[in-house]
């Protein structure tokens, strides 16, 4: 069979103005259980590569800046 | 990014624990704790330091026996007539003997357990019967200060490998394991002279009503390779069909959570406000009282705090939203529920294993031993019930030291180098196809199937589709399944062990011909409980390649359990008072 791209709203969100990951930092990255969180290449940014989440925030308790936030996903919100 | 690398690298150890959440830390602290020269390597498929069931903490301890509060007989007794008698109860004596001190060793990592004004222990009552939870006001720390422990003992911590299958020697001995990175597809072996499985419980096995395959009440990572690699190694399982069902918050699908609010007066109501449940333990059949009540014209249930004080409501907020799942205060905010306005409305959780709430497990002896040598379990996925997250430690901390032991007294076992090579074949099949189904459908449509035919009330014809329909997706897994990187090659593997858990959940079903556990074992063709025949435990394995289940006499009983006791759990409708 083959395959088609579709896309998808994801809840977690990073703000690039707070985001150090360009500085090395890969907090969110290590913590998140399902390891849905990945850098972009573009942006040297944290962002959400995979829409696998379990709501659970230790990507948000976790960050040094306060740069990411956790929303509900919109199925079950 | 997650690019497919070609690689294998090999090492070895004495004592392997496979899973960072709960269970998992403990046993490598008391394995190392044991034997100081013992290599100790714990091997995690997320990352140690948030991974499992309590990545965000807990609120308090579930089933804590404290003296001067409650025996270890009673509990042992409680727990034996929650789970409808299907129980060995040494395991759960020992639990109960134990546990207090690894209350001590949790308080001496810095984990706070509630006191009252003369400093004893503030256990709370939510059983049916007993007093067992204990709450922990800095809840929210303790997977910080289990990783403080970890470091401080020096523990070899292996992040992003996800074990896949366990080797055997042809003694029938454990030999190791064989993992793949879930970011590299890299294989790594490891050969253990005994292997610890803590690997959580079976929660991504039902789909959640909302449709969202992460919104799942127990760690979305938790989707029962435990339970498939146990089962593939030879190992027994008991119980399967004595399902894990929750009653959680609709749509959320997190707990509600009554174990917290109930002792400061909230309690599950139904449309009208009224209590309908003596008691808000979940037990299977206090599942079943709910589950009438959804069915009813009072429905749908609710959890009720609307009555409390302001600051009492604010009080139990601040645990509720700080701690286990923190997003539910964001939840409640987005449906604009204030719970000194509103009810919460509650929903029952779809299927999953889990022994830490209901009794499936992998079968282990009060030594958290399974029956392939070497091999242990401990945790959601062993089979000791209603054994909550303190259970997890104290059942990791006795599966360390024995396994520890166990290990310096023999030589690695020789697995057979075809197996090796047999499994990186499996693991890797779904990488050298260009087109066919991605892993996120295998296990959608196994999930939804699973919905549909195996939660209770259970029906035979339909456990009987169930089984055909998982395999056509089965055939549809190992000949098309298509994947792109390493992430989606971890989630292939957790959709094979998904559908592996499925087909025992089908399985043992079937085999017990009778209803017991309430609404986790209902089967509509056997409504009634019968203790002539199946008042044993349900032991699935595999022989000659396929499943097989077999009845196992229960441990004659250390506790006695009286006439009139026998059947408390029963009685959870609130009654009209006369």
């Amino acid at each position: 069979m083959p395959l088609a791209p579709s896309f998808t709203s994801v809840p977690v969100v990073v703000d690039n103005d707070k985001c150090i990951a360009e500085k090395g930092c890969h907090v969110c990255i290590d913590v998140c259980p399902l390891d849905v969180l990945r850098i972009n290449d573009q942006t040297g940014k944290a962002f959400m590569e995979y829409d696998e989440c379990w709501y659970c925030m230790p990507c948000e308790a976790d960050c040094p800046t306060g740069a990411v936030k956790v929303n509900i996903p919109y199925l079950l919100k | 990014m997650d690019e497919i690398l070609d690689g294998l690298s090999e090492v070895t150890c004495d004592v392997l624990v496979i899973g960072g959440g709960t269970a998992g830390p403990m046993a490598a602290l008391r394995a190392k704790k044991k034997n100081p020269k013992a290599t100790v390597i714990l091997l995690e498929k997320a990352n140690v330091k948030r991974s499992g069931a309590i990545s965000m903490g807990m609120d308090g301890l579930n089933n804590a026996v404290i003296p001067g509060y409650a025996t270890p007989e009673q509990y042992t007794k409680e727990i034996t007539i929650a789970n409808d008698g299907i129980v060995d109860q040494k395991p759960v004596l020992k639990y109960a003997q134990n546990c207090y001190s690894i209350i001590e060793e949790l308080d001496s990592y810095g984990i706070r357990f509630l006191k009252n004004e003369n400093g004893d222990f503030d256990v709370k009552k939510v059983h049916h019967i007993g007093t067992y939870v204990l709450p922990m006001p800095n809840g929210d720390t303790v997977k910080k200060a289990l990783y403080r422990q970890l470091r401080r003992a020096r523990l070899l911590i292996s992040n992003r490998f996800m074990a896949t299958r366990l080797l055997t020697g042809a003694d029938g001995r454990v030999a190791g394991v064989i993992a793949v990175n879930t970011r590299t597809a890299e294989f790594l072996l490891i050969r253990a002279k005994s292997v610890i499985l803590c690997m959580g419980a079976a929660g991504r096995l039902g789909l959640p009503t909302s449709g969202y395959m992460f919104g799942t009440y127990e760690n979305a990572a938790n989707s029962g390779d435990g339970y498939a690699m146990a089962y593939h190694a030879g190992a027994k399982l008991a119980n399967l069909e004595c399902f894990q069902i929750n009653p959680l918050i609709k749509d959320y699908n997190g707990p509600a959570c009554a174990y917290v609010a109930g002792p400061f007066g909230a309690y599950t109501a139904n449309n009208q406000g009224s209590r309908f449940i003596e008691c808000d333990y979940w037990s299977g059949q206090m599942m079943l009282e709910f589950f009438n009540e959804l069915q009813s014209g009072k429905g749908p249930v609710f959890l009720k705090l609307n009555h409390l004080h302001s600051d009492t409501v604010s009080e139990i907020e601040t645990i509720l939203h700080t701690v286990e799942r923190p997003t539910r205060g964001l939840f409640h905010e987005g449906r604009g529920t204030n719970y000194r306005e509103k009810m919460v409305e509650m929903h029952i959780s779809e299927i999953g294993f889990c022994s830490g709430h209901s009794a499936s497990g992998v079968y282990v002896d009060d030594l958290a031993r399974t029956t392939v040598p070497g091999l242990y379990a401990a945790g959601d996925m062993a089979s000791v019930p209603h054994n909550y997250m303190l259970g997890a430690f104290t059942n990791g901390a006795v599966a360390g030291e024995d396994a520890a032991e166990y290990a310096a007294n023999v030589d690695f076992a020789e697995y057979d180098v075809a197996d090796l090579a047999r499994e990186r074949d499996r693991v890797l099949a779904p990488t050298r196809r260009d087109d066919g189904i991605p892993p996120n459908q295998i296990e959608y449509k196994t999930r939804r199937l699973v919905n549909d035919y195996l939660q209770p009330p259970k029906v035979t014809r339909k456990y009987e589709l169930a089984q055909q329909r998982f395999a056509e997706v089965r055939e549809d897994m190992e000949t098309r399944m298509v994947v792109r990187n390493a992430h989606e090659l971890m989630r292939s593997l957790e959709a094979a062990s998904i559908l592996d858990c499925a087909d025992m959940a089908a399985f043992s079903s079937l085999f017990r011909t009778e209803s017991r556990w309430g609404l986790y074992h209902l089967r509509t063709d056997y409504p009634e409980k019968d203790n002539e025949n199946w008042f044993c435990h349900t032991l699935l394995s595999k022989k000659d390649g396929k499943m097989a289940a077999e009845k196992k006499p229960i441990d004659p009983y250390v506790v006695p359990i009286s006439e009139d006791e026998k059947d408390l759990y029963d009685k959870q409708r609130v009654r009209a008072s006369a």
